[in-house]
């Protein structure tokens, strides 16, 4: 029942997604912004786009202005002038003059707006009063880390980051193979992760609601398909999901759930990925700890549902070609119990 | 001036016209034997003759051209609908690798150079290029990077990591195989034959310009040529350590750029971005050096402000090396140090806004004559002005953290590049086309050609703008339907198909006129520059009697007894050195002719970079065989002796009728 209705709300999330996506604002839309950051992106956005739509048409006005003088007589029979009247030659150089001396003002001004703007978006990483996350980028998947200075609030998920709404949220970007770039349009600009260097950036959603980003680096074959949701909530929804992450994974009740555990633990699974409380603690995959409470599976490529979570087990090839995971040749007993397993991970 | 004014002094001299052309005609067959270039299978791997090879190039690179353009349309088709499976990832990452590679390296940089090849020897009034042998090796090396590439894709070895071939996606550990290192090696190929090009033409715009033609009345052409190939030698030097770091870490485990290992990833985006962005100037200012020559002729009156164009292509080829940081805007690199390169990426604007404001004023002057050339010119302004506005936007550090990496970028980048040197690339093809063969492309024909690309062009490219902004990354081989990305895909994806089918127009109308064309006489546009002084297509010599040059406009300029250079040998490959400034006759230089040692050096530098994939004793032996081939270039000729240049004890100059520079004598 509480799993229908679990399913049922994943499914109205992906539908809102979608919804969203393909509605005129758009949760994945730089010019859409819900953040301080965003916002004065977007403004500057449209001071460079007005003047520059305004150059471009002075400047083809211009360019179709002189094209009245035509004339349809073969080349030959125009005789070339290379002594122009001095006084039109003059009145022409004094617009030329103008014309770049116009250029150079709008220059300093898209520079000193330029400028202005980014020391504001930076300005904030001095007191990082906020949440502290460590975002690390895998081919094809992102590692999420919250800092804290108590210890015990440590915890790891992965592609869904959680942030509560109005308070600045500060990104350490780490890469663990080659670089990617994190990118939320709608509240900020993009940053690299690169391995071996450490980059910061930070973001603060003003409305709660999914914003998507995209990794914006080509980072090999499935680049296309690393996505990621960035939650943003009212903080009391906040803290409940926080107080669940740090929890270890729930005891299996059902024997189903009990098979379902087994198997991970005795097949491939354990190789790769991690299920606090279990003896599994590989961190090449993602922390499947709270799996089940994640919209999304794949990097944000498809709801996580029974049925996808089972396709993408027995052969996340299909979703992903050429993704770091094996395909398994599990029983379909074995299957069911393990996806009932995860399911109840939440 | 003063060495004009002493060519008109001395008096008239009545001369007996039937001796007169009996001379001229001795004078031509001599030449035409002495500048005789070797043909058939021959001629192929010896003919040093730079109009010879120029076309080569051209053709060459328009083969390239027409690949590149196949593999956009591939895009194309897999990127208009979401969740396409038309292409595996697999193979988009290597057609997008492989489309950019071609269009950079192995297109827009060697036919740029191949224009200039050609030209200015004729628009300085030269026997032939100053180099020629470095030529012919130029161009093998060219050719054989470009059939490496391609055997590398054809054998599903082509490279995945981008054009830019970021480390460490391109490193060892992430691009095992041999893909990246075919695109390594083939950017060693087409770096030696891009320098070969550019002391070429340094060499021959400098050195070996027909007297009277100041660095004052150079044409804006060539000064485009000079620039660029300024630049290239300047920034490929950093490519080569870029690429060269990236395949010792491949092949001989160095570490450069792994930071594992103490290594930099982003040493190399510096190194490439220092090549990376001055190589964008490198395809756009020979095309600038198109439009102005277009304009003068079909505006019929001079060029507006042509010191300030010389001077605004020379600040853009220095400033073009100061802003390669735009393109990492997303590192960390600290604000402040960030903001010297947003101020260094929106001063270029000005000297590109000088020269667009020039032209313009030029066109407001004259009266036009809107043939295909200028067509494409004018389309050159409505794209290149947007896509340049669109670059002032990158230029600023938090705009770009938003479109940076885009389809935004994807949309500014075509924009500069198609805008800005593709169209006045077109425009020309139909400008020059009557000198190299003779016959005129169709102006119908032509006209279809440029509305076909222009309306195709903004149809595939304006969409992305809003694309990029809407969130859509770059390289990605496909998009969810959620996204809502599909729509302007799809007009993106349809305009592509008229694109191409306005290149198809230009294919056709080159074979229809290489056959059928009207046929176009020596000026057909009545120009004002030298090239349009000798027949078309050119004798091999390019000109019986070197032009003497009296103005900026030389053929509008010439009076009807312009004086010629007399007492070059017709029997010997001679041709005149003169000053750099003011281009004072200085030698009389004999030109080395054809020779089978290019290729073979050509062939033992194939053999180190390409056995070098395999094994680092490929570099041993190559560079062994290659010191033999070039020891054989040297000293191996039998008519080496005759190669070193004699001081000119006398020059004699004929005061007398000028036949190159009277466009009714044949």
């Amino acid at each position: 029942m509480i799993e229908t209705r679990n399913t049922t709300l994943k499914i109205c999330a992906a539908l809102s997604f979608v919804l969203c996506c393909t509605s005129c604002g758009g949760i994945h839309n730089a010019l859409n912004p819900t953040g301080p950051q965003a916002q004065n992106l977007s403004r500057l956005w449209w001071l460079f786009f007005i003047v520059c739509s305004v150059v471009f048409v002075l400047v083809m006005i211009a360019l179709l202005l002189s094209l009245r003088n035509r004339t349809g007589e073969p080349q030959v029979a125009t005789a070339p002038v290379i002594e122009p009247p001095a006084e039109q030659e003059r009145k022409r150089r004094n617009v030329v003059i103008s014309a770049v001396t116009i250029t150079v003002i709008i220059l300093f001004v898209f520079l000193i707006a330029s400028y202005s703007a980014g020391r504001s978006m930076t300005a904030e990483l001095e007191h990082k009063n906020g949440l502290n996350i460590e975002l690390t980028g895998h081919q094809w998947w992102w590692e999420v880390r919250y800092d804290d200075v108590d210890a015990s609030n440590i915890f790891t998920t992965a592609n869904e980051i959680h942030i509560p709404v109005g308070v600045p949220v500060t990104f350490s970007l780490k890469a663990a193979d080659v670089i990617h770039s994190f990118w939320v349009p709608n509240l900020a600009g993009k940053k690299d992760l690169i391995p071996g260097k450490i980059n910061t950036i930070w973001l603060q959603a003003d409305k709660p609601g999914v914003y998507r980003g995209q990794c914006a680096e080509y980072c090999g074959l499935q680049h296309a398909r690393m996505a990621l949701w960035i939650v943003a909530e009212p903080q009391e929804q906040f803290n409940a999901w926080r107080q669940n992450q740090t929890q270890t994974s729930v005891t299996p009740a059902s024997d189903s759930q009990k098979r379902g555990q087994q198997v991970f633990l005795t097949s491939t699974c354990v190789m790769c990925h991690a299920i606090n409380g279990t003896p599994a603690g590989s961190n090449i995959g993602p922390n499947l700890t709270h799996v089940a409470s994640r919209n999304m599976i794949a990097a944000a490529t498809v709801v996580n549902t029974r049925e996808h979570l089972a396709q993408w087990i027995i052969d996340s090839q299909q979703y992903k070609p050429g993704n770091k995971m094996p395909q398994n040749n599990l029983s379909d007993a074995d299957l069911q119990s393990l996806v009932e397993y995860l399911q109840s991970l939440k | 001036m003063s060495h004009e004014e002493a060519q008109r002094k001395p008096q008239r001299i009545e001369i007996d016209q039937e001796e007169l052309e009996a001379t001229m005609r001795r004078e031509r067959e001599e030449l035409e034997r002495t500048w005789a270039r070797p043909t058939g299978l021959r001629g192929w791997f010896t003919d040093t003759d730079h109009k010879s090879i120029a076309k080569r190039y051209i053709v060459t690179a328009f083969v390239f051209f027409i690949f590149g353009g196949i593999e956009a349309a591939l895009m194309r088709i897999q990127l208009m609908r979401p969740d396409s499976h038309f292409l595996s990832p697999d193979q988009y990452n290597q057609i997008f690798t492989v489309h950019g590679t071609t269009m950079m390296f192995l297109f827009a940089v060697p036919i740029m150079t191949a224009m200039g090849i050609y030209f200015v020897p004729l628009m300085v009034g030269a026997r032939d290029v100053a180099f020629p042998r470095v030529n012919l090796y130029g161009y093998f090396v060219y050719l054989i990077g470009g059939i490496l590439l391609y055997t590398g894709f054809l054998l599903n070895t082509g490279p995945d990591a981008g054009w830019f071939a970021y480390v460490p996606l391109s490193g060892p550990a992430y691009s095992p195989g041999k893909r990246v290192d075919i695109w390594a090696q083939m950017i060693t190929f087409t770096e030696i034959s891009a320098l070969a090009g550019a002391v070429v033409v340094i060499g021959t715009a400098f050195k070996m310009r027909a007297p009277g033609m100041t660095l004052n009345r150079l044409p804006l052409f060539v000064w485009a040529q000079v620039v660029t190939s300024f630049m290239i030698i300047f920034a490929m030097p950093s490519v080569m350590l870029a690429s060269g770091f990236l395949a010792s870490d491949r092949l001989i485990d160095t570490h450069f750029f792994n930071p594992a290992e103490g290594g930099d990833a982003i040493l190399y985006q510096h190194l490439f971005w220092f090549f990376g962005h001055p190589e964008v100037y490198i395809i756009f200012i020979p095309a600038l050096g198109f439009i102005s020559p277009i304009i003068v002729t079909f505006a019929r009156r001079k060029l507006f402000g042509y010191v300030a164009l010389v001077l605004s292509l020379i600040s853009t080829g220095f400033i073009g090396f100061g802003l390669w940081v735009h393109h990492m805007f997303a590192t960390p690199i600290p604000q402040m140090g960030q903001s010297l390169f947003t101020a260094a990426s929106m001063m270029i604007a000005i000297p590109s806004g000088v020269q667009i404001f020039c032209w313009i004023a030029t066109l407001w002057g004259g009266k036009l004559n809107i043939k295909t050339p200028l067509l494409f010119v004018l389309g050159f302004f409505a794209i290149f002005i947007l896509g340049g506005l669109t670059g002032v936007m990158l230029a600023s550090v938090p705009l770009d953290l938003q479109i940076h990496d885009t389809f935004f970028v994807v949309a500014h980048l075509h924009y500069v590049l198609i805008g800005g040197s593709v169209f006045p690339l077109f425009g020309a093809f139909y400008y020059w086309f009557p000198k190299w063969t003779g016959r005129m492309l169709s102006e119908r024909a032509g006209r279809w050609n440029f509305w076909l690309m222009f309306i195709g062009f903004n149809l595939v490219f304006f969409p992305m703008h809003q694309l990029g902004l809407n969130g859509m990354p770059r390289r990605v081989y496909t998009y969810l339907p959620e996204t809502g990305w599909g729509t302007l895909n799809m007009i993106a994806s349809l305009g592509a198909f008229i694109l191409a089918g306005g290149v198809l127009v230009f294919v056709i109308n080159v074979i229809w006129a290489r056959y059928a064309g009207a046929v176009a006489g020596d000026n057909p546009w009545a120009a004002d520059s030298l090239e349009w002084a000798t027949t078309s297509p050119p004798p091999n010599y390019n000109f019986h009697n070197l032009p003497v040059v009296q103005g900026r406009y030389p053929i509008w300029q010439a009076t009807a007894d312009a004086p010629v250079v007399r007492g070059l040998s017709t029997t010997k490959r001679e041709t005149l050195v003169t000053s750099v400034m003011d281009a004072q006759p200085e030698l009389r230089f004999d030109i080395p002719g054809p020779s089978i040692w290019p290729s073979l050096v050509a062939l033992s530098t194939a053999v180190m970079f390409i056995a070098g994939i395999f094994t680092p004793w490929a570099i041993l032996i190559g560079a062994i065989l290659a010191g033999i081939a070039l020891t054989c270039w040297f000293f191996g000729d039998p008519n080496y002796e005759n190669k070193t240049a004699r001081e000119t004890g006398e020059r004699s100059e004929h005061v007398g009728p000028a036949p190159e520079l009277r466009p009714k004598e044949v």
